[in-house]
């Protein structure tokens, strides 16, 4: 995720100062990984220079930065392009998982309990995301559901790797 | 012999149909108010040992406990009495009778077991009511939507207080959205009336609403609680 265009875009709604924006920040985006406060200040300082924010005012006293930011019309544009422009899907061509089986195949050992290993993990987490999702919001849902449907990709791939085995042993034998 | 706490369990399961060998010495148990997902690939044995686990299929070899009885000793009558007064089922496709009113429908098993009109009625009523159906209860069946139907069997399953709940791919004809509030309104019920339910189901995002999941491979099921 882009955190310099996402801070821009919380500040399309109004000015805001650096911890404000943090906040603001970590409740809508960052569940898991919350925002450091220096990296809000090494991104401001980026934006800043760039000309896609300024300064709209400075507190006294307070905090080490009591800095008001305000988006700029650079900043908006900046913003405009990059939601027009789609991300860039990863197709997992070199998964690790792949890789795994082949050498579980390629040493004799079992490739089905790896397998299953991994399903069982995997479960794990979309019960954990499940139970998430169950008890909170709608934002909420929606990050769980992105989370869980990957997820349940792999899962899917584990399913038709597991029901393979036999003819993958045979390929990667000869 | 079952393992300690279990409510259902299934020991060394075997049944076969003509030359194909459906279960191959399949374990299998559940605890009070636990939902364990019963997964696996097509043809793997998942829906004969759901079968065999709720009596209605007996097995050509092997032993299934239910508290403390031996489910494949009882003749088919008792079998069917144990299914009336203990256990619900959910199937894929609601199975309700399409003549009656959705509230008959899930008033229904307890009809069959003796409980008068109004107060089959009165309980099958707040079953709709959990389900968040009750606005459907003199509707048909015909008339419903997927989900509603699906909703009303969870009801009509619920309503007799089973202690196991038999859903077999409870969601399959559902969308997603769907399927996701049968599964939440399903697993919460159970688990606040402390019903323990087996669960067969192919779909990952259904799983994730178990407690613990049983692979099923060629007829023998593999319990995944220790898997790394």
């Amino acid at each position: 995720m882009s955190i310099g265009h996402t801070l821009l875009g919380l500040l399309e709604a109004g000015p805001r100062h650096g911890y404000d924006l943090k906040r603001a920040f970590d409740e809508r985006f960052g569940q898991d990984r919350p925002l450091h406060y220096g990296q809000v200040y090494s991104t401001m300082s980026r934006l800043l220079k760039n000309g896609l924010v300024e300064v709209e005012g400075i507190e006294q006293g307070g905090g080490p930065d009591r800095k008001r930011y305000a988006i700029t019309d650079a900043g908006v544009t900046d913003v405009e392009r990059w939601l027009a422009q789609p991300e860039k899907p990863e197709p997992y061509l070199q998964s690790t998982l792949y890789t795994k089986v082949v050498l579980a195949l390629l040493t004799g050992r079992d490739a089905a309990r790896l397998l299953d290993g991994q399903r069982a993990a995997h479960l794990r987490l979309m019960r954990g995301l499940t139970e998430r999702k169950r008890g909170g919001d709608l934002a909420d849902q929606l990050i769980c559901d992105h989370a869980l449907f990957h997820l349940e990709a792999d899962l899917r791939w584990l399913e038709l790797a597991a029901a393979r085995l036999g003819q993958l042993a045979k390929s990667v034998g000869s | 012999m079952t393992p300690a706490g279990s409510l259902l369990a299934g020991t060394g399961l075997r049944k076969a149909y003509g030359p194909t060998t459906a279960l191959d010495g399949a374990e299998f148990s559940v605890h009070p108010g636990e939902v364990v997902a019963l997964m696996g690939p097509s043809g793997s044995g998942k829906s004969t040992l759901l079968h065999c686990l709720a009596g209605i299929v007996r097995p050509d070899a092997g032993f299934v406990g239910y508290d403390g009885q031996d489910l494949t000793g009882m003749s088919d009558a008792e079998r069917s009495a144990l299914r009336r007064t203990d256990f619900g089922f959910v199937f894929q496709f609601g199975r309700l009778v399409p003549e009656l009113t959705c509230l008959e429908n899930v008033a229904l098993p307890l009809r069959l077991s003796g409980v008068r009109r109004r107060a089959a009625e009165a309980r099958a009523l707040e079953w709709l009511e959990r389900l968040k159906v009750e606005d459907v209860r003199t509707r048909r069946p015909g008339e419903l939507s997927g989900g509603q139907q699906q909703r009303v069997a969870v009801a009509r399953a619920l309503v007799t207080n089973p202690r196991v709940i038999f859903a077999d791919e409870p969601t399959g004809a559902l969308d997603s959205l769907n399927g996701e509030l049968v599964m939440d309104l399903l697993s919460d019920a159970a688990r606040k009336a402390h019903a323990a339910v087996v669960l067969v189901t192919h779909d990952v995002r259904v799983a994730a609403y178990s407690d613990r999941e049983v692979v099923m491979r060629d007829g023998r099921a593999n319990d995944m609680a220790g898997a790394i």
